[in-house]
This record gives structure tokens, sequence and C-alpha cells, in this order.
């Protein structure tokens, strides 16, 4: 199904809008800095008054949640995010100027979530930062930072796509994970 | 040495390594050599530089009020910054900002144009990157 034409059903808009509410209350909650029944309940109005006037597009989740590839995935992405700092922070007092590239990297899930969600990890780890995105094939242009020559390229490259891997492994659906799990393919290479 | 001690101690490592961070980001941003560059800046560098500060705050106040604050603040600029980011480095990447010779590969510049164009529905034959 193309990415254009998303129709949830009645069940899964209701249970999209039940997360929404969720989260929202939980913010509510963080920002009083404390759970009581009062900002439960005043927070649940406040967010679907929210919801009402800006409602949220439909998202379709298929996946499951797996909670130790979720845990991997963040341990994996803080170190990430940690490397990515300090290598930037270098960069910042080298002599010279960085060389960076624009690179094409296509995904294997064509979804506004998984995108979404790759798109966010991928700007924060290592070097790179999303230039533009086709929702319609899900690819991603993703302008990297102190590149050297084109292996270090084609090692970014899949690089992003083994994050897909760990996001899909995390909270992707069975036939996602199949897709990712084939052997990365040669990109659009003829 | 107490537990107070120990705690101080993460508290302060914690505190100049974001501000140290937070230094090299400013730096950044004035010698990167264009937008795309420095806002590499913007998100990486300064986000934990970000983060780094509030756990060394968190951990030197203690209180829960001020924790659930300090953990929204984290959540959003994780979710934001990127975003930010990415629209300003889009705008700039079709404004033609970006430093050209600087760029080793640049795969969008065949594309580019699909993306100005509005119709939604192109067939999709694109050549692989130069080699």
């Amino acid at each position: 199904m193309s990415p254009y034409e998303i129709a949830l059903t009645k069940k899964e808009r209701v249970r999209s809008r039940i997360i929404a509410v969720f989260g929202l209350v939980i913010v509510w909650n963080l920002l009083w800095g404390e759970f009581t029944w009062m900002n439960i309940i005043t927070g649940a109005l406040v967010a679907t008054a929210i919801l009402v006037v800006f409602p949220l597009p439909p998202v379709k989740f298929g996946g499951r949640v797996r909670p130790l590839w979720v845990i991997a995935f963040f341990a994996r992405f803080f170190t990430d995010l940690v490397v990515a700092s300090f290598q930037v922070a270098a960069l910042a007092f080298r002599p010279g100027l960085p060389n960076s590239a624009i690179v094409k990297v296509k995904l294997r899930v064509v979804s506004d979530l998984n995108m979404t969600l790759v798109a966010e990890a991928v700007s924060l780890v290592p070097g790179s930062l999303i230039t533009e995105a086709d929702r319609q094939t899900g690819t991603l242009y993703i302008h990297m930072l102190g590149v050297e020559d084109a292996d270090h390229v084609e090692r970014l490259r899949k690089e992003v796509l083994l994050l897909e891997r760990r996001l899909v492994r995390a909270i992707g659906s069975k036939e996602e994970l199949r897709k990712v799990n084939a052997p990365v393919p040669e990109e659009t290479s003829p | 040495m107490t537990l107070e001690n120990v705690l101080d101690t993460i508290a302060a490592v914690c505190m100049i390594t974001g501000a140290l961070l937070s230094l090299a980001a400013g730096v950044a941003l004035l010698r990167f050599p264009d937008l795309m560059s420095r806002m590499h800046a913007a998100t990486k560098p300064q986000v934990l530089g970000l983060l780094l500060m509030l756990t060394g705050c968190a951990i030197r106040i203690g209180a829960l009020v001020d924790i659930t604050t300090m953990v929204l603040i984290a959540i959003f600029q994780l979710a934001t910054a990127p975003v930010a980011a990415h629209m300003v480095g889009r705008a700039v990447y079709r404004d033609g900002h970006t430093r050209k010779d600087l760029l080793i590969v640049d795969e969008l510049a065949p594309d580019a144009d699909k993306f100005t164009e509005v119709s939604p529905d192109q067939s999709r034959q694109t050549p692989g990157a130069p080699r």
C-alpha cells in the first residue's frame, strides 16, 4: 500500500487516539512534576481538547514491541550519539575544512512511522543529517559530515541500513522483519 | 569519600563535559564552511552537551518536581533538533547555498528536480550513484 493512501480502520483510529491521549497525559503530569489523580484528569481533558483541535495525521503501526530489542536499540543509539558528538567536536577544532557528501539511502520498510524514526535517529548519530526525504519510495537523502572517500560513504550507507534493521527489530511487524533481515541489497547500482 | 561526594563528582564531570561540548558546538558553528555542516554542530554536540548538563543538574538538585521537567526538556530536544536541522538544511539545499566543492558525492543533485515539483506520481528510474 502506498503511504499516501493510509486508511485506518475504526479500531486502529481509536487505538492511535488512545495512545496519543496517554502520551499527552504523561507529558502533562511531567510538566506539573507529579502524578496525581487531579493531574491525570485535567491532563486527559487537555489532551482530548488538543486532539480535537489539532488532529494527528494517521499513523499506521502494524508491528509489535520487543522490549529487549528496544533496549538494545537505545543502548546503541546513545553510544552512537556520544561518539558522534565527540567526532563533530573534534572536527570543530581540526584545521582545514571538513568534506561532506549527500548520500541517497533507500529504506527497505516504506512507512511513515519507520521513515520518521529512522530519520530522527540518523540525524543524531555519526555525522549525518537528513537533507531531503521521499515519502513515496521511502528514500532518505542524507548529508554526511567528515567523509573521507567513497569507501567511507559506502560504510555510512550500510550503517543507516543497519540502524533501520535495529529499529524494525525493536518495533516492526513480522513481515517488515523479513524485509530487513534479507541481505543488504545492492542499492540502485545497475 | 561519602556518597554525596561521589554524586557531586559525577555531577561535576557531567556539567564540565556538557559545557565543553557546547563550546565545541559554538566553535563548529563559526568554523564550518556551509550551513549544512553547521547544522551538524547544532544537532550532535549541542544535544549531548545539553543532556549532560541536565544530568548534572538532576543529580545536584535531586528534587523529583524539577527532574520531571528536565526529562521533558531532554525528550523534546532529542525529538525536535533533527527536525529543525532538516527543515533548514532542505531549504538551503534548494536555494543552492551548499558548498558543492566540498561534497565528495551528491546523490541528491540528479533527483533534486522531483522535489521542486508538486506532482505526486513520478516514475522512479534513477540510475545509481556515479562511481
